[in-house]
């Protein structure tokens, strides 16, 4: 079986967001850079599919030569080979027709993505990818099971979940429960600095959207604090101050 | 030139993110002084479908197709297509749910639409733009984008819009152009819905508990508190990684965002990951043994004292004050 894996660079989950002096541009200053937590799942379960000789796993990612060693860790993870589009990722349509004018005619069977990156959280690129390409998609999976040439996956629902049975090739985006994440061994490290990592011209796409700036949300004024023994006083300040109940 | 909002619904009933979107949709709808059509796939009980009327749809499409009766995204991408084709819409809405995640971006690159997923505020359309303020970061931020293109297509997160009465008499018409075969790849086999338990990504009210429960047998308290109020539960990451809550439950940066009315954080001390996931919340009530935790930093309310003690006496309270 041959996977292929989307992967985003993405701001650690520990880094202040802060913004250019313009807000125009998010700042980059000293923020370290690692591999989209989602997409950490996606790739785990891909390496789990084909353990054994069972296939291989192509991680692809849309960005410039700064996200090489973010694409080096998902190699020392466990894929075997990695592309790069060179490019920067500029909106969701133009990253998915990246991915999806590189992997039409290569013969995946299966199309992994994280549910969403954590920097900009637009769940787009997944089923655009699956548009483009005219495959199934499905998105935010718990779980993913191979059966011959069909796939068993658990989608999340409001209050519940669908379990969904899709014929290869299909594309999926990845949400906790379909994997745990790999670390890296020394073995896999190792043999990361050889493994292919080709870098691909930009496709002409078009650009649908674009970001005006940023803005970071409105402090909140000082915590109120309620005695522990008086818990009768929050609910009269849940009722008649927050009017939330 | 109209706009289109989809509209879902849970067994033949509309949610409140229903009426909320329908209500978003319809403010878009007057600010391009223009008219507004739902959509509305594998229901066709009228009396539900007149609500939409209430927030004001004027013309709600539907179709009792029972090949779409379940969610199909390629299905539903090509129906909402064509929808959008005979109502001539530029603007299509829906809701950032689960479904509409997988359903909006889909139905953007057929339409060759720029995309705004999770708006949580109007378009602002000076100055021959449209731009629209989303959610960013993993609410951390909020970003503002401008569509490029003709179409759009834009999802609304739940909680951001109020459900707005603007009661029209809707025009009720069957709409069911031919599936195509090659849409209908993806099988539904089962729908799994917990019964009685509140939605996590629309809940009004969320009570949620973190490690300072010290297990999972102890969050007996928390659902108690949870019916008392009518809200759903949620966890902080340290508790679902360890398998005392099920995953759906995380709330946080790698996990649900949530912008509840109130959101009750019990025994979390608001590591930056989970602050992101919480901080749209419009009150936060912080409950906390430790008085340094982080959390009260960004809290409306905050006790410090023991949540063992603090919980059912407070369970009690809110039971006392809704006469339960």
């Amino acid at each position: 079986m041959k996977i292929l894996v989307c992967m985003s660079n993405v701001p650690d989950t520990t880094t202040k967001i802060t913004f250019t002096s313009d807000h125009k541009q998010f700042n980059a200053a000293g923020v370290q850079f690692i591999l989209n937590p989602y997409d950490e799942l996606a790739l785990a379960r891909a390496i789990e599919l084909t353990e054994g000789g069972k296939g291989t796993v192509t991680v692809i990612h849309v960005g410039e030569a700064s996200s090489d060693p973010t694409i080096r860790k998902a190699l020392a993870i466990g894929a075997d080979d990695a592309v790069r589009i060179d490019s920067p990722a500029i909106d969701a349509f133009f990253t998915a027709s990246q991915v999806a004018a590189y992997a039409k005619d290569k013969g995946f069977d299966l199309v992994l993505t994280g549910r969403e990156s954590i920097d900009h959280n637009g769940a787009q690129v997944p089923a655009m990818i699956g548009e483009l390409l005219g495959i199934p998609s499905v998105s935010i999976i718990k779980k993913l099971v191979i059966d011959g040439t069909t796939g068993i996956l658990e989608r999340e629902i409001e209050g519940g979940k669908e379990i969904v049975h899709v014929p290869l090739p299909f594309i999926a985006s990845c949400a906790e429960g379909v994997a745990e994440p790999k670390i890296p061994n020394m073995r896999g490290i190792m043999s990361a600095r050889t493994k292919p990592l080709s870098v691909v011209t930009v496709t002409e796409a078009p650009v649908l959207t674009s970001i005006e700036k940023y803005e970071t949300p409105v402090p909140r004024g000082a915590v109120k604090m309620v005695a522990a023994d008086d818990v009768a006083k929050l609910v009269g300040l849940l009722h008649t101050e927050a009017k939330v109940i | 030139m109209s706009v289109l909002v989809y509209v879902e619904h849970a067994e033949g009933k509309f949610r409140k993110s229903a009426f909320e979107v329908v209500s978003y949709a319809k403010a878009i709808a007057d600010q391009l002084s223009t008219g507004l059509t739902a959509v509305v796939i594998g229901n066709g009980d009228k009396a539900e479908l007149e609500k939409l009327g209430t927030y004001g749809a004027s013309t709600v499409l539907f179709t009792g197709n029972t090949q779409l009766s379940s969610f199909v995204n390629q299905a539903y991408a090509s129906l909402l297509a064509e929808a959008a084709a005979k109502a001539d819409a530029a603007i299509v809405v829906m809701t950032n749910s689960f479904s509409g995640k997988g359903l909006a971006p889909r139905l953007a690159a057929r339409l060759g639409a720029g995309l705004v997923a999770g708006a949580v505020a109007l378009p602002e359309t000076g100055d021959r733009k449209f731009t629209v303020k989303r959610s960013a970061f993993s609410g951390k931020a909020f970003s503002f984008v401008t569509l490029l293109s003709d179409k759009k297509v834009i999802t609304l997160n739940p909680n951001a819009y109020p459900a707005t009465e603007n009661a029209v008499t809707p025009a009720i018409e069957e709409f069911s152009p031919a599936v195509k075969e090659s849409d209908l790849g993806t099988l539904v086999k089962e729908i799994i819905r917990a019964s009685g338990k509140v939605s996590l990504p629309e809940a009004e009210l969320v009570v949620s508990a973190g490690r300072g429960l010290k297990g999972p047998e102890n969050w007996g308290m928390i659902e108690d508190l949870a019916n008392a109020l009518g809200a759903a539960t949620a966890c902080s990451k340290p508790v679902s990684d360890a398998g005392w809550r099920p995953h759906e439950e995380h709330v946080g940066q790698t996990g649900i965002a949530v912008s509840p009315n109130l959101y009750i954080a019990i025994g979390i001390s608001g590591a930056i990951q989970h602050l992101a996931g919480v901080s749209s919340s419009k009150t936060i009530v912080v409950i906390n043994k430790d008085p340094e935790a982080p959390f009260f930093k960004v809290a409306d309310y905050g006790i410090v004292g023991d949540a063992f003690e603090i919980v059912p006496k407070l369970t009690e309270a809110i039971k006392a004050y809704k006469g339960i």
